[in-house]
């Protein structure tokens, strides 16, 4: 009997555990008549923005009052993904959701967790091509799914210190990756006991954000996947020569020099303070986002710069104008209560002109659609004139996406900090190492 | 009318043993049901929150789950690629075992030796115990963000140490420093271990001392004949705590390897070059990063099953040289 009851037990626990993965329901795309009369209802919205940015974000996700008096938005912030999905597992997710990490869009789509927006688009007539710059698909669409739509996004460009480059008679930004290491060859200067005192430019791998093995892969035009969706590390030969630039770049420095240079500039925190290596003129240039400018600004940094495209592999100079992309998603959990409501303040925080200026002005971020970029005041100033370029390019770009998200991009990233530091003997071997781990990786789903 | 032949016999009464056997029987019961309705609550939640989560996580592990979409059942598959094809497993396996194999031993000489100094000392005890036992109420995150700001390679550590003309070492960016920096902030946060090591030394009978010196016992032969049998309860507790904490190390790690941005989006878990890929940060980065639920949970099932299987080690090996007092071993 005891047995019988044990059995019983496990076999109903079992049960239980197998039917854990369950919640929310896709409701089929609804529409409403916005302008009809309406009982007031809050929206809640989720995002992991923080202080400054959430006050801004949430002034602009509450301003759809003003177009919809029915429509209140509860913004609520310190939400990353996790958290997020497990809302939508729990089927409790918020009305509409907003992530800082393009690379799980794949998964989003692939699995439902957002839902399509394309009917929507679809009966409101949005037409994506002419709203969008193509670059944006990159990050939001995965199998023609378009579960997520830009809010706002980020474009990486070249940041240089035009006091030091006219100090050493460079007149033009580099355009290309040799113009690159022979610039910052010259502007590099040394301490009298031999470490750096300014570096003309920080190739190391996972120093700031724009030392990624992605974006040197851009110069590049480089593939993660090939057209069957197998890893091609080592079988696109782009990514040997980029590692092979990268190497000799570091080698001809020092790998021990860069090293501590970075460690005593504070590493990568110091990526996000006012002793930042280019904002206190350590570093004579380098690759950033377009936020860069706004924290220039913010930390009062008396740096005299000017911006434009990164520079591109020597034999690439059809990129030079193009970078990488991808910025802050938002989309329609599974499960959600009222899909028409979401879908009208998803359409307004990505569709609206106004929205998105006034966003992209507090922020410093680029506007997403084409109009916004057209309207937008931030285009007066140069510098960051040059990310709304790159942005509008239509070589620019975001990694490829798969369901497996940011895990690619750390492997690899991981394997690059190993072939600078000299540990990799065998540069083809360890690609095809790595595309090994990559495919399994996929594999585990 | 019936006679008395005919009459039906009245049923034999029940004899008094058995009727007394029924109403103990009766009362054990209504006990064992009032028992048991006392202690509902504690099962209750020992099912919820343990059996269920134990018994749900164990059935994960066999299937392919990214907590958005059904699991499918995949078998032994998670297995198979945890010790055959995950190329980060082994490395964090690696690292695990150097935290246990150097942080263990080293936490446990250090509150032994802060606490036999401690005892030493006449004046002020309370000051210095409370000064040792300070960090331990540290909360671990920003004891963690502390010691990344000291090891700053331009940090006060190093300036310290080039006074000295004393090599820098890159601490948490270099991945030969990074472990050695971490059993730093572990020796750092000894207060707690090193209480009850006190308090184990200042319970040793005195009259063993005496008697170790009518013996003509120098010091280290009263340490190591007197005072290490009597503490060695303690030291065993310590020891199968701090295996058991080794195998769950994470925090520390995992504040101080994604501390070079504030994003945390550029840094992979584990940074530098996966020198601080710990056991647990691997758990993490495939559940929480990677949405491999399945695997995750398979790897928490072999973490588990380690860790019992150490502890029964480690007790087993305990009867030889753990002493209780009273002679019981």
């Amino acid at each position: 009997m005891r047995r019988r009851l044990i059995g019983l037990l496990a076999l109903a626990l079992l049960a239980a555990a197998c039917t854990a993965g369950g919640g929310g329901s896709d409701k089929p795309a609804a529409t409403i008549d916005p302008n009809a009369q309406h009982d007031p209802m809050t929206l809640t919205v989720w995002s992991n923005f923080s202080a400054r940015e959430y006050d801004i974000s949430t002034a602009v996700l509450q301003s759809i009052k003003q177009k919809y008096p029915w429509m209140t938005v509860k913004h609520v912030g310190g939400k990353d993904d996790a958290a997020i999905l497990r809302a939508i597992n729990g089927g409790t997710p918020p009305d509409m959701a907003i992530s800082f990490t393009p690379s799980n869009s794949a998964r989003y789509c692939k699995t439902g967790a957002m839902q399509d927006l394309n009917p929507y688009l679809t009966n409101d007539k949005i037409d994506k091509a002419k709203t969008w710059p193509p670059a944006i698909f990159s990050y939001t669409q995965f199998d023609n799914v378009q579960c997520v739509l830009p809010m706002l996004t980020d474009a990486y460009g070249l940041y240089y210190n035009k006091d030091l480059l006219s100090a050493k008679g460079i007149t033009e930004p580099p355009k290309t990756l040799s113009e690159l290491t022979e610039a910052a060859k010259k502007l590099t200067e040394f301490n009298p006991d031999g470490s750096i005192k300014v570096a003309g430019y920080m190739p190391l791998l996972g120093f700031y954000s724009g030392n990624t093995v992605n974006i040197y892969g851009r110069a590049y035009d480089a593939k993660w996947y090939d057209d069957s969706g197998k890893p091609s590390l080592a079988t696109d030969p782009s990514w040997a020569k980029m590692l092979q630039w990268q190497k000799s770049f570091v080698d001809a420095i020092g790998y021990d020099k860069l090293q501590k240079f970075a460690a005593k500039l504070g590493g990568g925190d110091s990526e996000w303070s006012s002793s930042h290596g280019f904002e206190t003129g350590k570093i004579a240039m380098m690759i950033d986002g377009e936020w860069r400018t706004a924290f220039i600004k913010a930390d009062k940094s008396k740096v005299n710069y000017a911006t434009a495209p990164a520079p591109t592999a020597d034999d690439r100079s059809d990129l030079y104008g193009s970078g990488q992309v991808g910025g802050t998603i938002i989309g329609i959990p599974k499960g959600v209560k009222h899909p028409a409501e979401s879908w009208l303040l998803v359409k307004y925080m990505s569709t609206d002109s106004g929205a998105l200026t006034k966003l992209a002005a507090g922020l410093r971020n680029v506007p997403s659609t084409n109009d916004a970029l057209a309207s937008s005041e931030l285009a007066q100033d140069p510098q960051f004139k040059t990310f709304m370029d790159i942005f509008k390019n239509p070589k620019s770009t975001y990694k490829t996406l798969t369901p497996i998200g940011q895990t690619d991009e750390d492997l690899f990233g991981t394997f690059g900090e190993k072939w600078q530091a000299g540990k990799v003997p065998d540069l083809q071997q360890g690609l095809e190492q790595v595309d090994s781990q990559l495919a399994k990786q996929l594999q585990l789903g | 009318m019936a006679t008395v032949a005919e009459r039906p016999q009245p049923a034999p009464a029940p004899s008094r043993e058995v009727e007394r056997r029924r109403r103990r029987r009766r009362s054990a019961l209504r006990r064992q049901l009032v028992a048991l309705a006392f202690m509902s609550p504690w099962i209750i939640g020992f099912s919820l929150f343990y059996v269920y989560p134990m018994a749900a996580s164990l059935y994960f592990s066999f299937t392919h789950y990214d907590i958005l979409s059904e699991p499918t059942w995949v078998g032994l598959d998670n297995y198979r690629f945890m010790f055959t094809a995950d190329a980060q497993f082994w490395p964090s396996v690696r690292n695990t075992m150097w935290i246990i194999v150097f942080l263990v031993p080293l936490q446990v000489i250090f509150a032994v030796g802060s606490a036999i100094v401690l005892t030493r000392v006449k004046r002020g005890l309370s000051i210095y115990r409370t000064i040792f036992f300070l960090p331990t109420m540290v909360p671990l995150v920003a004891a963690a963000v502390a010691w990344v700001f000291l090891l700053n390679p331009a940090g006060p550590v190093n300036r310290l140490l080039g006074l000295l003309h004393l090599p820098e070492p890159l601490w948490f960016y270099d991945p030969g420093w990074t472990k050695p920096g971490l059993l730093l902030l572990g020796l750092w946060m000894v207060g707690q271990t090193m209480i009850l090591f006190l308090a184990a030394l200042l319970d040793v009978p005195r009259q063993l001392y005496e008697a170790a010196d009518l013996e003509g016992a120098g010091p280290w032969q009263r340490f190591r004949h007197v005072t290490l049998p009597m503490i060695s309860p303690v030291i065993f507790f310590s020891v199968v705590i701090g295996v058991i904490h080794g195998f769950q190390y994470f925090t520390e790690a995992f504040v101080v390897s994604s501390s070079g941005d504030a994003t945390g989006l550029d840094h992979p878990i584990g940074y530098p070059q996966d020198s601080l890929l710990f056991f647990t940060s691997h758990l993490y980065q495939q559940g929480f990063e990677g949405f491999h639920m399945g695997y995750a949970a398979a790897l928490s099932w072999v973490m588990f099953l380690v860790i019992m299987v150490c502890t029964l080690f480690l007790i087993r090996g305990s009867r030889r040289w753990v002493h209780y007092q009273g002679g019981f071993r």
